[in-house]
């Protein structure tokens, strides 16, 4: 049965919400802040427990917020009762996390922080248990990663805890990235991303080619997740995060993410030979090899780790096998696991805390000196240790009854008598854990005299303790949460019935030498543990050391090799990639025969061609004589301008020439300071490599552009040819293109050439004031200058000239809409002329000279052509719509006016501020460098040196 | 004609290739001049080839024949925004010489040339900086 619920969606924005909270309220003191964290866990809690009796009696609620429907993707939630137990988990121990770590955490910890790293932990994880979507539930299994990062790294000064956060990170991480794998198999498998379809799919998954990689890839996620051999070792190292991290982390929620999609796959994964080959066969060698190392190990919260590690094992096996019975066993277990673990970990947490140790050989005889945790310890070790009357005792019993049942690869010893090796260890760590830390006579050594805390800090542990026994004493109180639970892993309606005493069968037996072979051990403990430590062993975190250390120097080499800054090569292997690609995709693609006709080649265009060949060549060859180079690039500028006045392309023409004036005088001026020749720096064979790349790239290009003038295409120029008049009133199709058709173009060009200039200007002003202004200073770059004065004839010259050059510049504007022309045209044509002044007459005398900044220039360019462009919105038309009229004025000619032209204006004072500002501020280095500056308007002023004869005269001189 | 245009564009991309590939800054300097001729030309001549039929259009001969406005238009604005271009890159090949000493595009090693002018013994005091007489 389904029913929408649009609490879903809210249970699981809540926690992420919340997060935002506890950084602020840390202000407010404390016990403020963990309330505040409380709050959402608790509104999320009473949510789920509207939702509860609904799931309990068999109904599933989903909610569906569409996301990315392209990718499948939604934000689609629901809740059964494998989800509600995980969930109420989840949000049940979070709460007496928050609760015990107000008091765990110390004065200098930033409580603030660590509460909202929890809660974020918190919503990944819940946000896990309730989705719909493998997708989404990818995006919050990488979110659990993430955030466990942050909070096993929490305490950041210590280099334990980095390291221990960085490892689970990199493991999870890199399990998390398989599964995606996976699931996107999976989803192809299926059809759909929704689990609901896919749980409903398992027949045909596991009919499918690709069932075993889609397996063994959702199964790495796993396991990394839930810790099993060999991806165990990072959860040890991440005991090094406050305690309670590790009780939230490693009892019900980050480690038990794995256990759970195990179990939420379970219908549509599990079953098969493989699955049992492989979950049931590393979750058994987990379960035996964590019991075995916990035993030996010291540190109480080195010893628990190894025991979740064991215990996760033994889940994992469960599920495993494939049965319903072991997948009921697996729940049941999931949830007495959580009581008595979380419990350990705080009490670990408490011991800790009040001796200032957790090392179980400085430890002993604190029953009599905190006899409240020693009780709760106890009562939960002992459940850990399957002790009858305990919770932990029902399950591992269902356990053992199930291991006594499979046999693998035939032999039906095997399961049984690891399974039972496995519990002899895990009642003999247990039993250590309750004896050597509380046992024993009190000792004198205690780095700090341990007392029972307060009873913030053991309400927690106390109260799970209690479900300890309630269980394991009612153990009819459980049924119906596992019989939900179960029902939702196995697909199947589930009646589980528990009960404490089930007759003298195979697992009594089997748990009865565990209870003996645990005590026989532990009497046994000291020599075996000398024994132990002879032992040389694998040390996880070594290895997994190594290993990164040789990943990040591969890594590092290959950078260092293809990234070694060498631009030269860069561009060398991407001039050859787009050779080559280019040329398999122009081999792949048919193309038509030529259909257009040749045009005859006159004999002058063979000049041309011709010298710009030549002036190609010679660039070439003499690029190491820059100024050489220089003067012969200029050539095949003035060619290119010369083809476009044969070819009909009058505007390209003198915009090419005009361009062509100014890049020379920028080159000019750049190559004053710049060294004169280039030396040879590359090998002859380096050369000869480049020269065929630079060939091949030629021949590719000359023959693509063949291809295409030889082949008529579709064009949407008529449309322009045939409205330019019409509908723009101008009859230079180009020009009415650019401040018309295509206005929104030009606008944005203009813009980006005006931020070049201003680019270009506050580059100089910052080189200007760093190093190179000092090195300006220091250069010599003033003494190589020719004392000239300013020719006389050419100052005379170009002020003669700089009238009639504005009057062509406004000419060549004016024109621009009916005839070649235009305001990109017109402004570098005004740029030439201003230039002039400055190359004639001097830096310093032009520049007192200039009523506006050429910064201005640029703003007012753009600000008018975008008013124009504004200015349609007034008619109610579209931004850069254009109005033309007819005027007549007598007694001169009717003559046309058109917006378009103001919006040239706009690109007219846009272009001459770019250019004027770009050269002017290289032109400023020179004044840098200590050139001297002629604050007259000649140089040589003939009345002066006439004055100066006639005084030198009068001298008698 | 197209022949002439193409290998013209094809002699004008090698050398632009051979330039970028040099080691120093002028080099790459001039060969993206050239490649900025060769790609201009080349979107030029994706119009095809006309002589004689400029679009500017006559008011009276419905009959005329116009080559291909859009490409030229969209090249009018390419070569403006390619002298922007090469000015900001003119401007980056000053700043790299002047603060590091040497014109090379390759970071691998950062070594200033003997010729170039040297920091060392300089104070770099600000307020040292030459005003401008703009007064």
């Amino acid at each position: 049965m389904h029913q929408t619920s649009s609490l879903l969606p809210i249970i699981a924005i809540l926690p992420f919400i919340g997060a935002l909270v506890p950084g602020v309220m840390i202000r407010a003191g404390r016990t403020a802040c963990a309330s505040f964290t409380a709050v959402p866990t608790v509104l999320a809690l009473v949510m789920l427990g509207t939702l509860a009796p609904g799931v309990i009696e068999g109904t599933v609620y989903t909610a569906k917020i569409a996301w990315i429907p392209q990718l499948g993707l939604e934000a689609a939630f629901f809740l059964d009762g494998l989800g509600l137990m995980f969930a109420c988990m989840i949000l049940g121990v979070g709460l007496l996390i928050t609760l015990y770590a107000r008091f765990y955490l110390s004065k200098a910890d930033p409580m603030g922080q660590f509460y909202t790293y929890l809660l974020l932990f918190q919503g990944a994880m819940l946000g896990i248990t309730l989705s719909d979507n493998i997708l989404l539930l990818l995006i919050f299994w990488e979110l659990t990663s993430l955030s466990s990062f942050l909070l096993i790294g929490y305490w950041k000064h210590l280099p334990e805890g980095r390291q221990g956060a960085r490892m689970a990170l990199t493991v999870t991480g890199a399990g998390g990235l398989a599964m995606i794998g996976g699931m996107l198999i999976l989803g192809n498998i299926v059809g759909s991303y929704n689990l609901t379809d896919i749980l409903a799919a398992g027949d045909q998954i596991k009919a499918d080619v690709l069932y075993l990689p889609a397996l063994i890839l959702i199964l790495l996620g796993a396991f990394t997740k839930s810790a099993q051999f060999p991806f165990h070792f990072w959860l040890p190292h991440a005991m090094a995060a406050p305690t309670p991290v590790s009780a939230y982390l490693h009892s019900a929620t980050m480690v038990k993410a794995g256990v759970f999609l195990m179990a939420r796959m379970w219908p549509a994964l599990a079953g098969t030979d493989a699955w049992f080959y492989i979950v049931a066969t590393v979750g058994l060698i987990t379960m035996v090899l964590g019991a075995v190392i916990a035993l030996f190990k010291d540190d109480l919260k080195a010893l628990l780790a190894f025991s979740t590690v064991s215990h996760l094992g033994l889940l994992t096996m469960l599920l495993g096998f494939g049965t319903e019975a072991a997948a009921i066993a697996a729940v049941f277990h999931i949830l007495n696991h959580l009581t008595f673990k979380a419990a350990l970990f705080m009490t670990a947490g408490i011991v800790d805390h009040e001796a200032h140790t957790r090392d179980i050989k400085r430890l002993g005889g604190l029953a009599k000196l905190m006899p409240i945790t020693a009780v709760i310890g106890t009562i939960t070790a002992l459940s850990m240790a399957g002790i009858p009357l305990f919770n932990g005792f029902l399950s591992k019993e269902l356990m053992l009854y199930e291991a006594a049942k499979t046999s693998w690869w035939e032999n039906p010893w095997l399961v049984p008598a690891l399974a039972t090796l496995g519990s002899v260890f895990s009642v003999a760590y247990s039993l250590r854990f309750i004896f050597h830390t509380f046992g024993g006579p009190v000792r004198d050594d205690y780095p700090h005299t341990p007392h029972d805390p307060p009873f913030g800090m053991y309400a927690a542990p106390a109260l799970l303790s209690v479900f300890v026994i309630a269980i394991g004493v009612m153990p009819f109180l459980a049924e119906p949460i596992v019989a939900m639970a179960a029902t939702a892993v196995t697909g199947v309606e589930q009646h589980p019935h528990f009960a404490i005493w089930h007759g003298v069968n195979a697992a009594l037996i089997m748990s009865l030498i565990a209870i003996a072979g645990g005590v026989v051990l532990l009497l046994l403990h000291s020599p075996l543990d000398r024994a132990w430590l002879a032992t040389p062993r694998p040390e996880a975190k070594a290895i997994f050391d190594a290993l990164m250390g040789a990943l990040v120097k591969a890594t590092q080499g290959l950078t260092a090799t293809l990234h070694n800054g060498a631009i030269s090569r860069y561009l060398a292997v991407f001039s050859a990639t787009v050779v080559i690609v280019g040329y398999l995709s122009f081999r792949g693609g048919g193309m038509g025969a030529p259909t257009r006709e040749l045009l005859p080649t006159p004999i002058l265009a063979v000049i041309g061609w011709a010298m710009l060949v030549l002036a190609t060549i010679l660039v070439v060859v003499f690029h190491r004589k820059r100024f050489a180079a220089l003067v012969i690039i200029s050539v095949i500028g003035l060619m290119v301008s010369a083809g476009f006045v044969y070819m009909s392309a009058p505007d390209l023409a003198l915009t090419q020439i005009s361009v062509e004036t100014v890049t020379i005088m920028l080159l000019l001026l750049a190559l004053h300071f710049l060294p004169k020749e280039t030396p040879v720096e590359s090998s002859a064979g380096r050369r000869g490599l480049d020269a065929g790349i630079a060939i091949a790239g030629g021949v590719a290009i000359a023959a693509l552009a063949f291809a295409f003038m030889t082949r008529d295409v579709s064009t949407i120029s008529d449309y322009h040819l045939a409205n330019s008049y019409a509908g723009g009133g101008g009859t230079n199709v180009v020009n009415v293109i650019l401040v018309d058709f295509r206005g929104y173009d030009t606008y944005g060009e203009i813009i980006v050439l005006g931020i070049a200039g201003l680019a270009i200007y506050a580059l100089m002003e910052t080189l200007l004031s760093g190093p190179a202004g000092a090195r300006l200073r220091n250069s010599g770059y003033n003494a190589d200058r020719s004392h000239d004065r300013h020719p006389l004839m050419m100052v005379v010259a170009t002020r003669l000239m700089l009238p009639i050059a504005g009057v062509v510049g406004i000419f060549i504007f004016l024109r621009g809409h009916n005839e070649p022309g235009g305001g990109f045209v017109a402004g570098l044509v005004i740029s030439i002329a201003l230039l002039m002044q400055y190359m004639a007459s001097g830096f310093a005398w032009t520049t007192r000279r200039q009523r506006l900044e050429y910064h201005g220039l640029i703003g007012i360019g753009v600000v008018i052509a975008g008013l124009t462009g504004m200015g349609a919105w007034l008619a109610g038309l579209p931004f850069l719509t254009s109005w033309f009229g007819y005027v007549h004025l007598p007694p001169i000619e009717e003559f046309e006016l058109a917006t378009a032209a103001l919006f040239d204006l706009g690109v007219f004072l846009c272009v001459l501020g770019a250019v004027m500002l770009m050269l002017y501020s290289l032109s400023r280095l020179a004044r840098h460098s200590g050139e001297t500056v002629n604050r007259e308007p000649m140089d040589y002023d003939p009345s002066k040196a006439i004055k100066t004869f006639d005084h030198d005269a009068r001298e008698g001189v | 004609m197209e022949a002439l245009v193409a290998s013209a564009i094809g002699f004008l991309t090698a050398g632009g290739i051979y330039l970028i590939l040099r080691l120093r800054v002028f080099a790459v300097v001039l060969g993206l001049s050239l490649l900025s001729y060769a790609v201009n030309v080349f979107l030029f001549s994706t119009g095809g080839l006309r002589i004689n039929a400029a679009p500017i259009l006559d008011k009276y001969n419905d009959a005329a024949v116009y080559t291909d406005p859009l490409p030229q238009a969209l090249v009018l604005t390419a070569i403006v925004i390619s002298f922007g271009m090469t000015a900001v890159l003119v401007m980056f090949a000053l700043g790299a010489y002047l603060e590091a000493g040497n014109d090379k595009i390759d970071m691998t090693e950062v070594e200033p040339d003997a010729e170039a002018p040297t920091v060392d013994g300089i104070a770099l005091d600000m307020s040292a900086e030459p005003t401008e007489d703009r007064a």
